[in-house]
């Protein structure tokens, strides 16, 4: 069985119909990425698994629950930890702080071994702990975000745009890590904008246009598909 | 006001109701007349809370700000029905010492009562021990990551509804305590007395910086100075026009408050 299988789910913005039906599968283990353009749908997928939105239609399967009646504190328990668009770390609390956030629902063992990993995939977090969130520079803040996604030690994570923002030597540092993480047997969902770089480490895509799915295979066909060279990868 | 309708209703039933000038205080009544306000006003504030403001939480702003004045016109007819329309006298329990007279020996128009010294004992350790908790506690750190960003605060895992009614209970735990002191501070009450309280409050903590503990107690220590002073050099009926023109010059030319710090600081 998948280890997340979202079944055919459409998510409202009001009333302008944002998904139209996507379905996905995410076995254990895997890297799978959405890609698509501005306004495709990915983010608003990632935040319906995540439960800040929810669908009108549809189901996602996390084992037997079903995420679309699960309060959203109650998803990251199940596994699924959430590393946002836009960052959005806590600004105004120390890094430090930010990462023991990201353990709230950890009351039940110890820590160490999860700070250990967060210092050792971002070095530079570990030099940072006091600092306030917010004086940290762009791509300290995203590996923040994904660390604090870390600590609740998810069995899926959840990548929205991790290279937004960053200059080219943190966005191949970023996607290193990500590979470091699934490394680790973490399952990653990923959504990109820079699809060359998603595709180069994910192992299966989907490609979405205005709500749907227009596309899915393994990311090395995808790579080669020509409306997704045309399309997402720049080429003519 | 309801807190020190608690505490006087408490202090009637212990048997200190009518004290005046005691000559041995009974600090066990104190005690149980503090626990009681707290008690009473905490779980007052969950209630308001669960009534008035959770049936809101996605209501546009304006909203839990009129059920607030809604709630406080309950509050206010509640006290008018418990202990009536006229100001009651409350018990003058505490010593009658004047540290500067009767302990340094100076005969000056300065005055540090026993009063004095009983407000500074109970507020410090509460103060410290609120800033404590909101620093270093999985509560009060949970309060504050809600306070910034609610929607990443649930993502964390955090129950948003808890920590927001863990949020009012500390705040009426706090005023409750609040309310002995004003009581035995001042020997008196009256049905009203929490709607000048609450915008002093408000205005205390606009000055400091809304969202600091420290702020807010330096923000109070301005505010007592200043309507002391207007009270004064410009006489009583001017203490409010003081008091509110600074809030009017503060949410003008420094909304942040004294200590705030920058908003709208979301990376």
């Amino acid at each position: 069985m998948a280890l997340l299988q979202v079944e055919g789910i459409h998510t409202y913005y009001g009333n302008i119909e944002a998904l139209k039906g996507i379905t996905i599968r995410v076995e254990q283990g895997e890297i799978v990425t959405l890609i698509g353009s501005n306004g495709a749908g990915k983010t608003t997928t990632l935040r319906t698994i995540a439960g800040v939105l929810r669908p009108r239609q549809g189901t996602i399967r996390m084992g037997d629950v079903d995420l679309t009646k699960t309060p959203p504190n109650e998803i990251v328990r199940l596994g699924i930890a959430h590393s946002p668009e836009g960052r959005r770390i806590f600004a105004r609390m120390s890094v430090k702080e930010n990462l023991e956030l990201g353990a709230y629902t950890r009351s039940d063992s110890d820590l160490t071994s999860d700070y250990e990993r967060v210092y050792t995939l971002f070095p530079r977090i570990k030099e940072r702990l006091k600092q306030r969130a917010g004086t940290l520079s762009g791509g300290e803040q995203q590996m923040l975000a994904i660390g604090r996604a870390l600590m609740a030690r998810p069995t899926l994570l959840l990548l929205d745009e991790p290279s937004m923002g960053l200059a080219p030597v943190l966005v191949e540092l970023v996607f290193r890590t990500i590979q470091e993480i699934n490394a680790l047997g973490m399952t990653v969902l990923l959504v990109e904008q820079n699809a060359h770089m998603a595709l180069s480490i994910a192992n299966r895509g989907y490609v979405l246009q205005t709500g749907k799915i227009v596309l899915t295979d393994t990311a090395k066909a995808l790579a080669q598909n020509e409306m997704v060279r045309k399309a997402y990868l720049g080429e003519d | 006001m309801l807190g020190t309708f608690a505490c006087l209703t408490t202090l009637t039933l212990l048997g200190f109701g009518t004290e005046v000038g005691t000559t041995s205080t009974p600090w066990w009544a104190l005690g149980l007349a503090l626990l009681a306000a707290m008690i009473f006003c905490g779980l007052l504030n969950v209630l308001a809370e669960r009534v008035a403001y959770r049936p809101l939480r996605r209501a546009p702003r304006l909203a839990p700000l009129i059920s607030a004045i809604g709630v406080s016109f309950i509050f206010v007819n509640i006290g008018l029905f418990w202990q009536g329309p006229t100001p009651r006298r409350f018990p003058d329990l505490l010593p009658q010492y004047d540290f500067m007279s009767q302990f340094f020996g100076l005969h000056t128009l300065v005055r540090f009562t026993f009063k004095d010294l009983f407000v500074l004992a109970l507020a410090i350790p509460l103060m410290l021990g609120l800033a404590w908790v909101i620093r270093n506690t999985r509560m009060g750190k949970a309060m504050r990551a809600v306070a910034q960003d609610t929607e990443m605060s649930l993502q964390m895992g955090i129950d948003v509804n808890r920590v927001i009614s863990f949020t009012f209970l500390l705040g009426g735990v706090l005023a409750g305590a609040a309310s002995l002191m004003y009581g035995l501070y001042n020997n008196n009450t009256v049905f009203t007395l929490g709607f000048d309280a609450g915008l002093k409050a408000f205005t205390a903590a606009v000055l400091g910086g809304i969202g600091n503990v420290s702020g807010a107690a330096l923000g109070g220590f301005v505010l007592g100075l200043l309507s002391a002073l207007t009270v004064t050099y410009f006489g009583g009926q001017w203490e409010n026009v003081g008091v509110f023109s600074l809030l009017v010059i503060i949410l003008v030319f420094k909304p942040t408050g004294l200590l705030g710090q920058a908003l709208g600081d979301r990376a």
